[in-house]
């Protein structure tokens, strides 16, 4: 949905959405590289299981929440990307069933 | 001057809560005329406010037989009210963490089965974790009332109020009472520039039960309590019984929503006249503490919204329930200390039994306004 | 964990930053605590580091700006947390926050909200769906990512940040499907004084504007007075169907739809304090009710910046520099009357930049189908409750927001209201012939933002002392 105008060049990280390696530039949010990508969405609601994707991208909507390393429900527009990072979409109301 | 338009009224309930909707219920269907008094609107403090526990387990002898009978009724609430109230039985659940802990729990169930009652159960850690996964395996036992369970506060307001005004109570938001007189054999009670009179009036005021009481001639001592509640975001179901530990502040469960509710009689802090409440972070970490040593896993878990509600609290943690000592039709129905909501079907039917009938087959000997009265130090 | 400082100030953007740079000369004890990474707040989100990046030779002096206001910042000495949420403030004042996940608090003297604004909820039918973004979203990635949309985006937008954006966009070679106007047809002759007044006060960014307008409506379609918006889509935007107040519709295939109706002031952590808020006609938003200095109705707690009513960041920086001369004075620093004498120059500047403002609140109202939506809108985005639902209890008594929050759950997910209070208030309004003034919003329960169980449990872990 979004293209990146320059190429991050020294600056870029690979990061894991979804388990899919993405190009992405060090410190960006992860919620911009999710809307570079093909399918561009963050988390399914726990109400509706309707589709959501970063809608203010400033940390008021709470539509951008991802599990990001393992952590579940961080809002994606917050957090700066580094090497590595495993972004994974929330699918609905998240488990913390031991 | 009385309002003239209005039909004559048999009884004014002075309290929107659930306690004042549950009486005036009762009230119309036994035929009488019930107009409810409501400050700002119905439900607006300790009934919303509430963790909604629907709890015989661990309740003080001396109201665990109207508890009991409550249950039941609890366990028939849609014929009742129309509705389920989102009551789940799923269990409620006394929690020892240490060895030590569970002398507590034997003690309590050798007190209720002297007593007859038989609703409690002791159980071990094999049984404990079958029931509830996710609990700690520090966890060494639990009394049990697996016919407990909770409800819905919202769900439960808005049965109790449709229920009590398809019988005809007529219901009067945004009315806060600012006196009240003796008028012959009747009250008159004045509501925001109207008046109201009945021969019978209840006072269900919750926190504010003490001004209304004092108003009708009543001087029964009545403190407060700001139970602070912590709300979670959604999760996937984690677990059903409501969990509390002995010796510590905690109630832990799980809403329809999925949503974690925390609770446990927590103090925040309040200005009752101006209707305030505050959240004492530092001691409500205390509670967090609780739920994450409990259920290590929440612990990432994000709280949404936390509060602290209004409530009467007596001396003894007993509620008030009963007929003035001193003023003739006057019923009393306050001072739950945080522990009324699953009294609420049957403290409504005791109050349709003393004011149709003058009196109760139902034991709240023990319930009397009296009782805090006698203790009042002589002037 | 429990501190102590002269000043606690929440957010570093223009007013936070100044406010700290201005009680630093006066030596105070300064802590600046903010959400993001990096100074600059909303408006120069991740100057310093973006500065060196391509995308920075298209974003304009006025960004630039921003590196100086930021240099200033970092070499006034107030100590600076960035990645630090505040959830809790309390008269005191005192504040909670949270950082790298251990919770703790800070008592002060004073407190500074520099929390500034965030967009107006722009709620249609199908604005849920992926594909659907605000303007300001959209701008914040061209500013910190460097992206643009693949496609020829479709904007359907009011205000002054929506013009800037479209030109920022088409001067990076961005491309634009079509400029739909959402600003109501309006009675110009009314906002000619307030035009004459703005082209005097500041001519400059008069000229910008228009400027930014006249090159916009050369490149692309451009339509005015769209007065209704409709998403549709399976999974994401497919296409939405617009109409104007003349009633000339279309429906066009899209996949991205940015929105923007101006900004409103970000007042949870006032309304959580209890502070005394007054509607702000003009401008359609509540605001704290601030005194000459920004000392809100709360002793010791003040706001600067968007978050006591929208004025852009050189109004923000003015009024943070007179917050913190005032909580200098406070602290006994410096006396009222040098207080008052430095303010001076600074309230003459104020008073200039504050007449452009007008003039753009005047022009730019919001359409009246933003507050009172189509029945089958999502008002609550969190909980996904319509607006259908609320008109339906609204229809039972008189119910207030906090009624409705009860009953429908509306206003309890994550966001907290943020994205529905307004809207509640509106449809509340409406459906029982009030004004929303009257009608007021949520009451706030904290936590402000995200806390974990973890988080808070650390708060027990040396207890609190008083």
């Amino acid at each position: 949905m979004f293209r990146k105008l320059h190429d991050p060049e020294a600056e870029a990280v690979t990061v894991y959405i979804d388990g899919v390696p993405a190009l992405a530039e060090a410190n960006e949010s992860a919620a911009a590289v999710l809307m570079r990508q093909g399918s561009p969405w963050a988390r399914r609601t726990p109400v509706s299981n309707a589709r959501r994707a970063p809608y203010c991208m400033m940390g008021v909507c709470f539509d951008c929440v991802a599990t990001v390393d393992g952590v579940a429900s961080v809002q994606t527009c917050l957090a700066p990307v580094h090497d590595g990072m495993r972004i994974d979409r929330q699918i609905g109301r998240r488990s913390v069933t031991p | 001057m009385p309002d003239v338009s209005e039909a004559a009224i048999d009884t004014i309930v002075i309290g929107g809560g659930l306690h004042g909707l549950s009486a005036s219920l009762h009230l119309a269907r036994a035929g009488r005329r019930v107009v409810v008094l409501e400050r700002s609107w119905v439900g607006r403090h300790a009934s919303s406010s509430s963790a909604a526990g629907v709890r015989t387990l661990n309740r003080d002898l001396a109201e665990l037989p109207i508890s009991l009978e409550s249950q039941d009724m609890w366990h028939n609430i849609e014929a009742i009210v129309g509705s389920d109230c989102g009551f789940r039985a799923y269990g409620q659940v006394n929690v020892a963490e240490h060895p030590k802990h569970v002398a507590v729990l034997e003690k309590r169930l050798a007190l209720t089965r002297a007593a007859g009652y038989t609703h409690e159960e002791l159980i071990d850690r094999a049984e404990l974790t079958r029931l509830i996964p996710a609990i700690s395996s520090h966890c060494v036992a639990a009394l049990i009332v697996r016919t407990d369970g909770a409800a819905d506060p919202h769900l439960t307001l808005r049965a109790f109020r449709r229920s009590a005004e398809s019988a005809g109570v007529t219901i009067h938001e945004g009315y806060g009472v600012t006196a009240i007189e003796r008028v012959g054999s009747d009250w008159q009670v004045h509501a925001d520039g109207r008046s109201f009179v009945a021969p019978t009036v209840v006072n269900a005021a919750g926190a504010w039960a003490g001004d209304i009481a004092a108003m009708l001639g009543d001087d029964i001592p009545l403190g407060h309590k700001a139970s602070m509640m912590i709300v979670t975001e959604r999760i996937a179901p984690l677990l059903k019984p409501v969990v509390s530990v002995v010796g510590r502040p905690l109630s832990f469960k799980q809403s329809d929503q999925g949503t974690l509710v925390i609770g446990g009689g927590l103090q925040g802090s309040a200005d009752i006249q101006a209707q305030k409440s505050f959240v004492d972070f530092s001691e409500l970490a205390k509670g967090a503490r609780a739920a994450t040593d409990l259920f290590p896993s929440v612990g990432p878990l994000r709280i949404v919204r936390t509060w602290a509600g209004m409530e009467g609290k007596t001396d003894d943690h007993l509620p008030v329930v009963g007929p003035s000592p001193t003023a003739s039709g006057v019923y009393h129905a306050f001072g739950f200390s945080g522990h009324g909501f699953q009294l609420v079907p049957v403290v409504g039917a005791i109050l349709a039994d003393l004011i149709v009938h003058g009196g109760t087959n139902r034991c709240i000997e023990a319930l009397s306004a009296d009782r805090l009265m006698a203790r009042r130090p002589a002037a | 964990m429990s501190r102590t400082a002269d000043l606690v100030i929440v957010g570093a953007g223009p007013a936070g930053m100044a406010a700290a740079v201005t009680a630093r000369r006066h030596q105070l004890d300064v802590l600046v605590v903010d959400e993001q990474a990096a100074p600059g707040g909303q408006i120069w989100r991740d100057v310093e580091a973006v500065s060196c990046k391509p995308q920075a030779a298209f974003l304009g002096n006025a960004y630039h700006e921003g590196l100086a206001a930021v240099g200033r910042f970092r070499a006034s000495g107030a100590t600076y947390e960035p990645n630090t949420k505040v959830w809790q403030v309390e008269a005191g004042p005192r504040a909670f926050l949270t950082r790298d996940g251990a919770a703790s608090s800070v008592k002060a003297r004073s407190m500074l909200l520099a929390t500034g604004a965030q967009e107006r909820p722009v709620p249609f039918p199908g604005w849920t769906l992926p594909g659907v973004m605000t303007v300001g979203a959209a701008q914040i990635m061209l500013k910190t990512s460097g992206q643009v949309p693949v496609e020829p985006v479709w904007i359907a937008a009011n205000g002054p940040l929506a013009l800037l954006y479209a030109a920022q966009l088409l001067k990076m070679g961005g491309r634009i499907a079509g400029f739909l106007d959402t600003t109501p047809a309006i009675d110009v002759s009314a906002t000619i004084p307030k035009l004459a007044a703005a082209a005097f006060a500041a001519p400059g960014d008069l000229l910008k504007g228009l400027g930014w307008i006249v090159n916009l409506r050369r490149h692309v379609p451009y339509i005015r007075h769209v007065a209704r918006i409709e998403a549709f889509g399976t999974d994401r935007l497919e296409r939405f169907r617009y109409e104007t107040a003349s009633g000339v519709a279309a429906t066009v295939d899209a996949h991205l739809l940015l929105v923007h109706e101006g900004v409103v002031p970000s007042i949870h952590p006032t309304l959580s304090l209890g502070c005394v808020h007054n509607w702000l006609g003009g401008q359609d938003c509540f605001a704290p009710a601030l005194d000459a200095w920004g000392e809100t109705s709360e002793a010791g707690i003040f706001v600067a910046g968007d978050g006591g009513g929208i004025g852009g960041a050189a109004v923000a920086s003015l009024r943070g520099e007179i917050a913190g001369l005032r909580i200098a004075a406070r602290a006994g620093r410096i006396s009222a009357v040098e207080a008052q004498a430095a303010a001076q120059p600074i309230r003459s500047r104020l008073k200039r930049a504050l007449t452009a403002r007008s003039f753009l609140d005047a022009f730019y109202r919001p359409r009246a189908s933003i507050f009172v939506p189509a029945d089958e809108t999502i008002a609550c985005r969190c909980e996904e409750v319509s607006v259908a639902s609320i008109r339906a209890q609204a229809a039972i008594g008189r119910p207030g927001p906090n009624q409705i929050k009860a009953s429908t759950r509306a206003g309890m997910g994550p966001c907290q209201g943020r994205q529905c209070s307004y809207t509640i208030a509106s449809v509340l309004a409406d459906a029982e012939g009030r004004q929303v003034p009257d009608i007021g919003l949520y009451r706030v329960r904290p936590p402000l933002k995200p806390l974990t169980l973890d988080e808070l449990a650390s708060l027990d872990d040396v207890g609190c002392p008083t």
